[in-house]
């Protein structure tokens, strides 16, 4: 087993000390460390952070490789400072049985870069009709314990209600796509002024807010874990932050767009900012900003959503919606929240592994941890290019743009998965 | 001016100037040989992608009297049938030395999206719900010689204002050259966030005494079956524009409709053919209007 010595790390931003990882686990912590034969890596002014963990990732394997493969997507997830990915089941074949999860799981094994956890589908071929062999996904290698038909809404809900109920057993949550599908029937986009004035059919904030607002009762009435995915609007953060306030077991996630971009980028017909739940209004991401802030919303998730050129480079209509995440999630969230390390800890690495039930991730950087963790230079600014990214595809709305903080280095039950801002793979 | 791809890029001057030079232009329809060698030479390709006859040999008689030399290209039975994406088509076109693609498509925003792929100019002729700037130049054109004047002019649109892209069109162009617009329809067909500009309004009837111009959009049938209205003869009955109506506009004032016209849904035969109805003189005014449009893009003034 490799040895590395890390010197003059600042764990979330506190006083340089030296990290000595040996059997997948943090050895030894404190100044002037040494280590016969080891791997020494140089952390002069980087900041340490437990290993980032993403709960909403499409690595498009099996079915769509020509856009991303788990190991594609693995690759990009070290570089973006992740050391767990949860992937999402809306594959071809669905992830919605317990060869399928456990093949992605197999196939998340073999890469070794990340740990890839599959998330199972709610429904049978999220067709939202019947329910999946839930139980035989967790029981299965692959210990399946978040489930999900994103993609689509569990809109019935008698159905929802009893998916709810019936993850009970195993300690399972229900990660819901909230978005009433008869109020977004051919929508895309915001519905709102630019919409209107774009002729492209509106996404309206209330078929998001509507099924939280169901969903949060279900989970009180059924006294279930619900977790809501993507979180997009100020209506649904509010909705959000009663249901806590009255003890519902809820959490909520927000991606990177939706806490920077709005619905003014679609002005360009440019379909890289076409995604699901559209981009809102600037109301909309001072709210959830806010929600993040204040623990309303729990995460940070990516919804890295690799597509290929084919499916981007066409009218907007026909495009598929969705961005990549991975390589820009720890920037993004770091210019908006500011070097608030802590907190950024808090809502990328050590809430999503709670959630996602993944016990070896999320830890605080402490003598006998896993070494799972990631170093950054928060100095460094960088240019995102959109084939500068290791994912397969090029779907990102950040291209051109400068953004701060550079991931250095990954570290994986103390093996180097990045290394000097490369893949060790 | 390279492109035409949405109204809201023109200003006053712009349009007024296209308003101009297609009043030189009528006067050449109106000679025994209709023609101008100005585009001799230049290639215009009509790319449509919806049937549209009516638009389609509107751009195709003003590219001819112009000169041009023009292809037709349609969806039917080409290439897009087989599924060649627009940026395909488009490398395609570009390969074959097009100056100008006059596009009609179904997706708002493919003019844009073409814009990019292309050297040549672009010139939107009607894209999905959003916008068809030459039918609103053609309506300013109509409006302009009916009335002698678009500034201060009241201007009510009546119908299915969500989905249409003359509409939306002739809000942005209106707006620009000083008349004032007000939108009416049942609310589940008037977005009332579409322009800060523009008043809106429920209520035909109270709008029409006000009224210069009444523009009456066509209404489909499936608008019907997906509950923006409950029937055919509510809707007739509470937005169509028929004689009793007619007679509550001021005595000077038009009614315009783009066509196609669903007589006895949206519009009465008795109106439509009344001397107050500018419904025929509009399919004239296009041919001008395109006129004034491919010259100014390809001719290479402004």
């Amino acid at each position: 087993m490799s040895v590395v010595l890390i010197k003059g790390a600042r764990i979330l931003g506190g006083d340089p000390v030296d990290l000595v990882l040996r059997d997948g686990v943090i050895a030894e912590l404190g100044p002037g460390l040494r280590a016969d034969g080891a791997t020494v890596v140089d952390a002069d002014g980087l900041v340490a952070l437990p290993g980032l963990v993403d709960l909403h990732t499409h690595l498009r394997e099996p079915g769509r490789e020509d856009a991303e493969t788990v190991y594609t997507g693995s690759r990009a997830a070290a570089l973006g400072g992740y050391t767990a990915v949860c992937a999402m089941a809306n594959t071809s074949p669905v992830a919605d049985t317990a060869g399928v999860v456990e093949q992605v799981y197999r196939l998340g094994q073999e890469a070794g870069l990340v740990d890839v956890q599959p998330i199972g589908a709610v429904t049978i071929g999220l067709a939202g009709e019947r329910l999946a062999e839930l139980g035989a996904m967790a029981d299965s290698a692959a210990r399946v314990r978040v489930f999900s038909d994103d993609g689509h809404c569990v809109s019935d809900p008698r159905l929802m209600r009893r998916a709810l109920e019936y993850v009970k057993a195993f300690d399972g949550v229900i990660a819901q796509h909230a978005e009433e599908p008869r109020l977004t029937e051919g929508a895309q986009m915001h519905e709102g002024e630019v919409s209107a004035r774009l002729g492209l059919t509106g996404w309206p904030a209330v078929a998001e807010e509507s099924i939280i607002a169901r969903d949060v009762l279900l989970a009180e009435h059924v006294g279930a874990r619900l977790h809501v995915c993507h979180v997009s609007t100020a209506g649904s953060v509010e909705i959000i932050r009663v249901a806590k306030a009255r003890g519902v077991r809820v959490t909520a996630e927000v991606t990177p767009h939706h806490l920077l971009l709005t619905h003014t980028r679609a002005e360009s017909y440019d379909p890289v900012y076409k995604v699901n739940p559209p981009l809102r209004t600037d109301a909309d991401v001072t709210a959830l900003r806010e929600g993040l802030r204040d623990g309303t919303i729990d995460i940070v998730a990516t919804d890295h959503a690799p597509h290929a050129a084919e499916d981007k480079e066409c009218e907007w209509a026909y495009a598929r919606p969705g961005m990549l995440g991975l390589e820009t999630a720890l920037p993004i969230v770091l210019d908006v929240l500011g070097d608030q390390w802590d907190l950024i800890a808090e809502r990328m690495s050590r809430a999503p592994a709670r959630i996602a039930g993944l016990d070896n991730h999320g830890h605080d950087l402490k003598v006998g941890a896993p070494a799972n963790l990631t170093l950054i230079d928060p100095t460094a600014r960088w240019t995102v290019e959109a084939t500068g990214l290791a994912s397969l595809s090029h779907n990102t709305p950040y291209a051109g743009m400068t953004v701060p903080g550079r991931i250095v280095a990954t570290f994986l039950r103390g093996v180097p998965t990045v290394l000097d801002g490369k893949v060790q793979k | 001016m390279k492109h035409l791809l949405s109204t809201a890029d023109l200003d006053a001057a712009t349009a007024t100037e296209i308003l101009d030079i297609a009043t030189e232009m009528a006067s050449v329809s109106g000679r025994e040989i209709k023609k101008l060698p100005t585009l001799r030479g230049r290639t215009v390709v009509n790319l449509f992608y919806e049937d549209s006859t009516r638009t389609r040999i509107s751009f195709e008689a003003a590219a001819k009297r112009l000169s041009a030399d023009v292809i037709n290209f349609s969806a039917k039975g080409s290439s897009v049938a087989k599924g060649e994406s627009l940026k395909d088509t488009a490398w395609t076109l570009q390969a074959m030395g097009a100056d100008a693609v006059v596009i009609r498509h179904p997706a708002s925003g493919a003019p844009h999206r073409l814009a990019g792929w292309v050297s040549g100019s672009v010139l939107n002729a009607g894209d999905g719900t959003h916008e068809h700037p030459t039918q609103a130049l053609l309506d300013a054109y109509t409006m302009r010689a009916r009335m002698g004047r678009l500034d201060g002019l009241h201007v009510a649109i009546v119908g299915d204002v969500l989905h249409s892209r003359v509409a939306r069109s002739n809000v942005l162009l209106l707006n620009t050259l000083g008349a004032k617009v007000t939108l009416v329809g049942p609310p589940t067909l008037v977005p009332t966030d579409l322009s800060s500009a523009v008043q809106v309004s429920y209520d035909l009837d109270a709008v029409l005494p006000q009224a210069d111009v009444v523009m009456m959009l066509r209404v489909q049938r499936e608008r019907m079956t997906d509950s923006y209205f409950p029937s055919a003869r509510e809707y007739s009955r509470r937005y169509g524009l028929d004689g009793a109506r007619l007679r509550r506009m001021p005595s000077h004032g038009i009614v315009m409709h783009p066509g196609p016209m669903n007589r006895g849904m949206e519009i009465t035969p008795e109106v439509a053919d009344s001397p107050r109805s500018t419904i025929v003189e509009q399919v004239t005014n296009g041919v001008s209007v395109r006129m004034a449009c491919l010259y100014l893009l390809l001719g290479g003034r402004s």
